[in-house]
Parts: C-alpha cells; sequence; structure tokens
C-alpha cells in the first residue's frame, strides 16, 4: 500500500471508512479503502451493486448522505477534503471535483432548457477565476463586472450573459456530438433522450473543465449506440482537458472499453487494481476471475462455460471475519476464515488482495 | 450585439411553450369558462377602480327616490331599499373584493413560499420551530381566527387583509414544504451540488422555481376562497362597512328582503358564486396545463 502523495496522482484516499448508522446497525459500505487517482487517467472501479462503488464516488464528492460517517483522509492537492468546512469544498465542486450521476434524465432540472443549466456551469467557472486572470485569454472583451447578491439571486446574471458564452454552449453541445445544437440548446429535459440528456451532463463537465470527474455509472441507462458515444466522449474528454475521470461501472465490458486502470472492489475493499490489460489478461484474485467467468461471451467456447459466482454479497452489518470472499471462494482454503488478506503489491501495476497470491 | 441565430430559435421556442400552454387551455372548454370570468373579474375591477366608479351607469352611492324598484331596462337588476341601483353597486364592489382577494392570497403566498422552502431545505430544529408555528395557526378554525382578528382590529377592508392573511399562510407553508421535501431527493439537487452551486442559489434557482407551479394553481383557486371567506366577515359586520359596496354586505343588508325584493340580496350572492367558480376552473385549467405528463401527450 503506497500512499505518498506523488507529482501525477490528483487525489490520493487514505485509509478510507464510511459508515451507514441504520436502525438494524452500523453498515460499513467501505472499508479501509486507499486509492491514489493519477493525472489524466480513467479509473474504473468495478463490482457488483453494493459493494460501496457508489459511496466511493459520493465520498470523493462530499455528498453522502447525513446518517454517513467518514473517516480517513482524502487528499486533493495537498489538502485534506474531509477536514475542509462545507462552504470551502463547495467552491471545489464543479471545478475541481465534478460528478455524473447514473439517471441522466433527472440530472436535469425539469424547469430550465439545456442553455439556461449549461449556463450555470460556466457561471460557475466564471465566478471562480481571479479578476485579473478573467480580462485575458480569448474571453477579453466579456463585461464581468460583479453584479449585485441581490440582483444575482433574482436571476439578473443571465439576463446578462454574454453572446461569446452562448456559443461557447453550443460549440460544447456540438463537440459531444449533439446533432442541431442551436435547437437542442433551447429544449427542456423532457424534450431530450436519455441518451442526449447524458451527452448534455458531459457538456456540462467539459465546461467547468473539472481536474476530475467521477462518473457514476453514465451508461447504465443507455442503450448499447448512446452507451459507445459516451464512452468515446469519455477518453476524448480526457485526451482534452487532461482531466482524470473516476468511471464507476458494474459492466466489465464497459471497463475495458474506456479505462486505463480497474479497481475491482468487493464486500467495501479492493480486491483487485491493475492495468486494463493486465487484469484482463491476468485475473488475480479469485472474484475478478468468477466476474470474468460470468461474463456473456458472443462465441461460446465449451471449455469454458459462462457460470455465475455463486452465493451473494455478504451482508455488511456483520461481515465475515477473515477474508469477505471467502464463502464464495473455489479456493478457498482454512487461513481464509481466519485473518483477511492485505493488499500486496505484485507487480508494478498490480495490486491484489489474496493468501493465493501471496506466498 | 445583433439577433444572432442563437437568439431568434430561443425566441422561437419560448412563443411554442406558450403556444403548447394556451392549446391545452384552450382544449378544456371549463378551462375557457374559468378564463372569461377571470379576465372580465380582473379586467372590470381595474377599469372601475380607475376610473373611480365613473364607468358605472348610476353612482352607487346616490340614493333615489324610487326604492325597492323590480328589474326595468332602467335598472337591470332593481334599486335597494334606500333606491341606489343594484347593477352598479354590484359592478362597484368588484374592485374591493379583488383587491382583499388577490393581497391576502399574495402575502400568504410570499410568507409561506418562504417559511415552507426553508424549512424543507434547512431541516432540524428551523424546521420544527417553523411547522410548530403553523401548527399553532392550523390549530384555531379559520374564520374563528379571522373573525377575533378583524373584531380586535376594528371592522375595515383593509383590517379584513390583516385578519385573514394569517389564516391563509400556514396551508401554504406546508405545501410548499412537502413540495421542498420531495424536490430535495431528486438527483437535479444533488446534480447542482455536484456542479459547485451553494445551498442559497439550489435554493432560489432550483426549489422554488419548481415549486411555483403547485403554489400558483392553489393560489388560483384561493383567490375565489378568500372572496367568499371576506363576504362572510362582512356579513357579520366585521369586514366592509356601509355604505362602501362589497359582496357579502349587500347580501346581509338585502337579507331582510329575500321575500319582497328578491334582487336585492341575489345580485351579489350571485357575483360571488360566478366569481369563486371562475377562479376555481382557472386553477384546475392551469394546473393540467403546467403538468408534463399532459404536456407531452397533447403538445
Amino acid at each position: 500500500m503506497t500512499s505518498v502523495v506523488g507529482d501525477g496522482s490528483l487525489i490520493d484516499v487514505e485509509r478510507l471508512t464510511v459508515t451507514y448508522t441504520t436502525f438494524r446497525g452500523k453498515v460499513k459500505a467501505i472499508t479501509s479503502l486507499s486509492l491514489s487517482i493519477p493525472k489524466g487517467r480513467i479509473i474504473a472501479i468495478v463490482g457488483e451493486s453494493g459493494c460501496g462503488k457508489s459511496t466511493l464516488g459520493l465520498s470523493l464528492i462530499r455528498l453522502l448522505p447525513r446518517s454517513a460517517t467518514v473517516e480517513g483522509k482524502i487528499f486533493y492537492s495537498g489538502r485534506n477534503v474531509l477536514e475542509m468546512k462545507e462552504e470551502e469544498f463547495a467552491s471545489i465542486r464543479g471545478t475541481g471535483i465534478s460528478m455524473i450521476f447514473q439517471e441522466p434524465m433527472s440530472s436535469l432540472d425539469p424547469v430550465y432548457t439545456v442553455g439556461r443549466q449549461l449556463m450555470e456551469a460556466i457561471d460557475v467557472r466564471e465566478g471562480r477565476k481571479d479578476p485579473a486572470a478573467r480580462n485575458r485569454g480569448p474571453f477579453r472583451r466579456v463585461r464581468t463586472e460583479r453584479i449585485g447578491t441581490a440582483a444575482r439571486m433574482f436571476g439578473a446574471y443571465s439576463f446578462r450573459r454574454p453572446a461569446v458564452f452562448d456559443q461557447e454552449i453550443v460549440d460544447a453541445l456540438a463537440r459531444v456530438q449533439i446533432s442541431d445544437p442551436e435547437r437542442v440548446v433551447d429544449k427542456y429535459p423532457h424534450e431530450l433522450s436519455g441518451g442526449m440528456a447524458q451527452r448534455v451532463m458531459i457538456a456540462q463537465a467539459l465546461l467547468e473543465r473539472p481536474s476530475i470527474l467521477v462518473a457514476d455509472e453514465p451508461t447504465s441507462a443507455l442503450d448499447v449506440t448512446s452507451q459507445a458515444q459516451v464512452l468515446s466522449l469519455m477518453r476524448e474528454l480526457k485526451a482534452e482537458l487532461g482531466s482524470s475521470i473516476v468511471f464507476i461501472t458494474h459492466d466489465l465490458a464497459v471497463a475495458a472499453q474506456v479505462a486505463d486502470e480497474v479497481v475491482v472492489m468487493y464486500a467495501g475493499e479492493i480486491v483487485e487494481h491493475a492495468e486494463t490489460n493486465e487484469l484482463f489478461e491476468r485475473p488475480l484474485h479469485p472474484y475478478t476471475e468468477g466476474l470474468l467467468n460470468s461474463f456473456p461471451r458472443y462465441y461460446r467456447d465449451e471449455a469454458k462455460v459462462q457460470e455465475a459466482i455463486k452465493g451473494d454479497v455478504p451482508n455488511l452489518l456483520n461481515p465475515p471475519i477473515g477474508c469477505r470472499f471467502a464463502p464464495r471462494c473455489k479456493y478457498s482454503m482454512p487461513v481464509c476464515a481466519v485473518r483477511a488478506p492485505t493488499l500486496t503489491e505484485l507487480g508494478p501495476s498490480h495490486r491484489v488482495a489474496c493468501f493465493l497470491r501471496s506466498e | 450585439m445583433g439577433e444572432t441565430l442563437v437568439d431568434r430559435v430561443r425566441l422561437a421556442s419560448r412563443n411554442e411553450e406558450l403556444r403548447v400552454t394556451l392549446r391545452i387551455m384552450r382544449s378544456n372548454p371549463m378551462t375557457v369558462f374559468g378564463l372569461i370570468i377571470s379576465a372580465g373579474f380582473i379586467f372590470a375591477s381595474l377599469v372601475i377602480g380607475l376610473s373611480a366608479n365613473r364607468v358605472l351607469p348610476y353612482n352607487p352611492y346616490a340614493l333615489t327616490p324610487s326604492l325597492l324598484h323590480p328589474p326595468t331596462f332602467a335598472h337591470p337588476l332593481g334599486t335597494d331599499d334606500l333606491g341606489r341601483d343594484v347593477l352598479s353597486r354590484v359592478l362597484a364592489a368588484a374592485p374591493v373584493d379583488a383587491f382583499v382577494a388577490f393581497s391576502v392570497v399574495a402575502l400568504a403566498v410570499a410568507l409561506g413560499m418562504f417559511t415552507g422552502v426553508v424549512a424543507g431545505f434547512a431541516g432540524g430544529y428551523v424546521e420544527e420551530v417553523i411547522m410548530r408555528v403553523t401548527d399553532i395557526f392550523l390549530a384555531f378554525p379559520g374564520l374563528v381566527l379571522a373573525l377575533a382578528i378583524s373584531a380586535a382590529l376594528g371592522p375595515g377592508v383593509i383590517h379584513s387583509v390583516y385578519a385573514l392573511a394569517p389564516v391563509w399562510w400556514p396551508t401554504y407553508t406546508r405545501l410548499a414544504r412537502g413540495e421542498t421535501l420531495s424536490l430535495k431527493s431528486q438527483q437535479f439537487i444533488e446534480a447542482a451540488r455536484a456542479v459547485g452551486q451553494k445551498n442559497r442559489y439550489i435554493l432560489v434557482k432550483h426549489v422554488i422555481p419548481n415549486i411555483l407551479p403547485t403554489l400558483l394553481v392553489y393560489a388560483t383557486i384561493d383567490l375565489g376562497n378568500v372572496i367568499i371567506v371576506f363576504s362572510v366577515l362582512s356579513f357579520v359586520g366585521l369586514g366592509a362597512q356601509p355604505p362602501t359596496p362589497e359582496w357579502g354586505l349587500m347580501v346581509v343588508q338585502g337579507e331582510q328582503y329575500l321575500n319582497s325584493a328578491w334582487w336585492i340580496p341575489l345580485a351579489p350572492a350571485v357575483a360571488i358564486l360566478i366569481v369563486a367558480i371562475g377562479f376555481s376552473l382557472l386553477g384546475d385549467g392551469i394546473r393540467d396545463a403546467l403538468d408534463p405528463r399532459i404536456r407531452g401527450t397533447f403538445g
């Protein structure tokens, strides 16, 4: 477990534990998770439902529900995000860390047109520039004088939107491959299809230029063709802005398509973390192997029949003492029921938590 | 900056939204009926109020020797016990009732929306305090509370507004709070937060615009209700005072002539009925027109 704040990493998560307090007791959704997210990479977080992958995403952007208690540290540009005041962190959201949610249709406010919602992102971005920087660059001629708080609260801000930004919004929509962006700017969310709405959300992220984007199952609600478009957009976004993307998905095929690294989570812990090719060619953890085997294939290979992992995800109210995967594991050994394996580095870019590999 | 393509498209689509709204409202004859009554009432109130009764056929305060005259062409609704033209008095009452109805509803919506949204969004102790205060107001029967306040303040039109507003706002608080709570769990609120918006901005820009249609529908229906309750206040002598023309007051003054000169109490009573029904139908129509599901099917 390396937890050195390197030059290349944007976010360092150290021993993060998230506990939900419920009436049945405390549920540890994430147990002592450490992960560093390097600059300009796409990291896929893969796992079954309830393994804590969405909780991880929400804790990165600090939008966990109030019933959650968070321990550990999350460093963003050298500062512990979890110790910041809410107001302070709110000014990192969006331009620093942004998030795209699973259901694109409900992520857009139904009373505003697409253009107005995208303008919001620009408002946030422009509002955070320091005054000196605002008058330089391509936006030199844009009037950016401050408007009084009262005027802004009643919406005066949007009346003064400069035409340059209109053009920027249209460009952003065109860049996410929305045809006829001039029309879509004035559409309301209910007039969009799911794929279009998700691309609007991506356009929003594009406009804010976050250094890290958390995408929580952005393709799960989409059909296959829009899925492919969204995935290629993600890669373009990374290439264009140099942002890192944390891509949360339950779909291994999607992860293989889009990610540079894959993190496999099980019951609130990382069980395996490797480069994408490495992971798919040489899965070391029995759970990863099981996931790959339960994957539906186009070519039916008689020797390798699709098989599901037996059993269910353990109840996190009362997790197994040893390895959490042991009750479902084909290769389970006596030691697995007693001690929990630690995440150990096996190769230059391959970490795994399993006793099978640590002798 | 001239008119760009974007501007033109924006204008076109805004007109389109309005057209869809009107088309839905037009498709229901009851809504059209309500709209005509409400618009007529508001228009008549404005004209009569601004012209200081000069547009009426007779002076509503002028006494004449022709007492208790039944309806004729000269006096379409007859004259009352003091020889005043009933039609002129019914019409002259419109601005008074409109003023009371709109003031009370505006005050109630403003106060109710503010407290309700804050309660729903903040939660915790703030919510407890606000909701318990509304409970105190709701614990009194509305009419009794209004009667008590206007009795304490003394009769008068403006005092009736002060008496009715405290009765009306708690309903809006509850409505706004409920709507806010259900909005709070919506993903676009969380998405706005993920974009980096502060709470205050989310409240003003996302919560209030989303609950406004519900409140407006409710307010439209309430306009008629306020007129009815205001008439009750006048009826028991705590609202408008004679000789002010006011529907409730005219009903009580004409009550004794119900057998001999039925037109005196009946005309203002029918006026109350028509206006109350008009606003109620309009409210229903607006609710349908703003319902996104209906917009989808017909629009």
